[in-house]
């Protein structure tokens, strides 16, 4: 097996006149077309902006001018994010047909730094799932075990990177839908701080948890990327003005001192043993890099996915209602304006969807909305409050991303609940706000990847970058 | 039982989601399950709690939601439209309104 393609490896065949930015985008176009039918990781094809922009970069390379910093990287796209002039579903059947009339931000941004945007990746209905399994449009493949789920939401951005079919992706990451596919398949993910990267664009889920962040083969590239759609934007009043470092320079920062926080209440019960394993020898490993483990209690951890299903599922009700059949999307007729809502609604939802809509109308509804949304809210800010105490004490949070590896298609699929508590080691950190990214840690019996999750501070990207880039140098991958 | 099947279709309703008959009970005892895990927030005592409604705090979002009210071209109305199941330029056409 060769090695996975990296930006700098994109850049040297380029520059070295090895392959043109057009003959590379074919390349990429006919491993997507053998693969792609058994992995399902794309939902559609943007040829025509790819080979647009590969002109544009071969151009470049003609006048012996320099390559901007993605220029001709070969990138994927998460369907939740809108492209102007590409069909953007968000896996859901109500928008089968959606043409996004602008560009996200954070996509402009990447076709602005040089990267060839593919096409668009298969995901769960409206970033809701953890298996991909919830797309209208079919499962992911998890590349490394086709009998097995890439993670969610973000599986096929996931996915593409891994089998090699982009050389880095956008995802987005509610509860963990970056971290844990990037864990599943192998790869390095990550989430930026709440506020790090516009969301303009990005049709909304939980708006007080949405992030977008980006997929790679090393923590090098997905600095680069991150770098690259971080910071603020006039269109989204939640990216914030904090500047944003240079993590490619960052990264490179030693780590000999750090203090890593290793929460005792994220190794209870519930975690395979594989993964335990592979966690434990990820964090000898750290220690050898020079890190200082420092045992910490975040005692609220228990009661994050609650916390999160509470606010998670009540602001999806509150985003969501605007698939009503009027302005795109599905319409199912019906003689009233109600009737039409509702028989939309209805048959353009899947059933995922649908469970959270009720979840979440029933939070918000009159009685039950200090028993339930309320006292979400509060069990929140306790939680955001155990990461503040925390990072009193250390750098970095040490976690595992995930307490089991990827599981078989279907294993999980008629029992919500057991599903949404595979989230329990990630949510936190969304419902907190800080940063996070998963780096691959191990493969348990050879083949199933672990991830090793990383939490930095608020705006403390840097840090955890650093640390799993060292991690990653040290053979972290192949423990 | 913390959801009956009347709370589910009262909330369907509010939402203005047409669920089958199957649906109905099918989310029904799913979400039953969710919220008696859920119950297990009742543990701690939040009293004195201030909620968290957002992540952001105000000197990172005050310059954020402030700024000059600026008119910006967008020119894309025609698109929008074009994406409508029932357009009439330049407007979106709904079923008759009169009554519920």
């Amino acid at each position: 097996m060769t090695a996975p393609w990296t930006i700098d490896g994109v850049k040297h065949a380029l520059t070295a006149k090895k392959r043109s930015a057009r003959e590379l985008t074919t390349d990429f176009y006919i491993n997507i077309n053998r693969r792609n039918p058994e992995l399902n990781a794309y939902l559609e094809l943007s040829p025509e902006r790819a080979y647009a922009q590969a002109d544009k970069i071969d151009a470049l390379i003609a006048a012996g001018k320099p390559l901007p910093a993605l220029g001709g990287v070969p990138v994927a796209i998460k369907d939740v994010i809108s492209t102007r002039g590409i069909t953007t579903t968000c896996g859901s059947k109500i928008l089968q047909n959606y043409v996004p009339p602008y560009d996200a931000t954070a996509v402009a941004r990447l076709e602005e730094a040089g990267a060839i945007i593919l096409g668009k990746t298969n995901c769960d209905e409206f970033a809701m799932g953890s298996s991909n399994e919830n797309s209208a449009y079919g499962a992911v493949k998890n590349p490394v075990a086709l009998d097995r789920v890439p993670g969610g939401s973000s599986g096929g951005s996931a996915a593409a990177v891994a089998a090699g079919l982009a050389v880095a992706s956008l995802g987005t990451d509610t509860g963990g839908s970056i971290r844990q596919p990037g864990a599943l398949c192998g790869i390095p993910a990550m989430m930026g701080s709440y506020g790090r990267v516009s969301r303009y664009g990005l049709i909304a889920f939980a708006s007080s948890l949405d992030r977008i962040g980006p997929f790679a083969n090393t923590v090098k590239d997905v600095a680069a990327v991150l770098q690259t759609v971080a910071g603020r934007d006039a269109n989204d009043s939640t990216s914030t003005t904090a500047p944003v470092p240079t993590y490619t320079h960052e990264i490179t920062k030693p780590v000999k001192g750090m203090r890593i926080g290793i929460p005792r209440d994220y190794f209870a019960e519930g975690m395979d043993s594989g993964v335990r394993e592979k966690v434990e020898k990820g964090i000898e490993l750290l220690k050898k890099l020079g890190c200082e483990p420092v045992d910490i209690r975040m005692p609220h951890t228990d009661y994050a996915i609650a916390t999160y299903y509470i606010i998670a599922t009540a602001e999806a009700s509150s985003n969501l209602a605007r698939y009503d059949g009027v302005r795109y999307g599905l319409r199912i007729d019906d003689p009233t304006l109600l009737g039409m809502y509702r028989k939309t609604r209805g048959a353009g939802f899947g059933p995922e969807v649908k469970r959270r809509i009720v979840l979440g109308t029933y939070v918000l509804s009159a009685g039950y909305y200090d028993a339930y949304y309320l006292k979400g809210q509060k069990v929140r800010a306790l939680i955001a409050q155990d990461f503040r105490d925390a990072f009193q004490k250390v750098d970095v949070i040490v976690t595992p991303t995930s307490p089991i590896p990827a599981f078989k298609l279907g294993e999980k699929t008629n029992d919500p609940l057991q599903m949404y508590l595979a989230d329990i080691y990630t949510v936190t950190g969304s419902l907190a706000g800080v940063p996070g990214i998963s780096v691959p840690c191990g493969k348990i019996c050879g083949t199933l990847p672990v991830g090793l999750q990383l939490f930095g501070p608020a705006f403390g990207e840097s840090k955890i970058l650093q640390l799993a880039h060292a991690f990653e140098q040290a053979g972290g991958a192949s423990l | 039982m913390r959801i009956s099947r009347e709370d589910v279709a009262r909330v369907a309703e509010l939402a203005y989601l047409d669920l089958s008959e199957r649906e109905l009970e099918t989310y029904r005892a799913q979400i039953d399950e969710i919220l008696e895990y859920i119950g297990k927030l009742n543990e701690l005592d939040t009293a004195n709690v201030e909620p968290m409604a957002q992540v952001l705090t105000d000197d990172q979002t005050a310059d954020a939601t402030l700024r000059e009210d600026t008119v910006v071209p967008c020119g894309i109305a025609a698109e929008i439209l074009k994406q409508a199941p029932d357009p009439e330029p330049p407007f979106f056409r709904v079923p008759k309104v009169i009554e519920r």
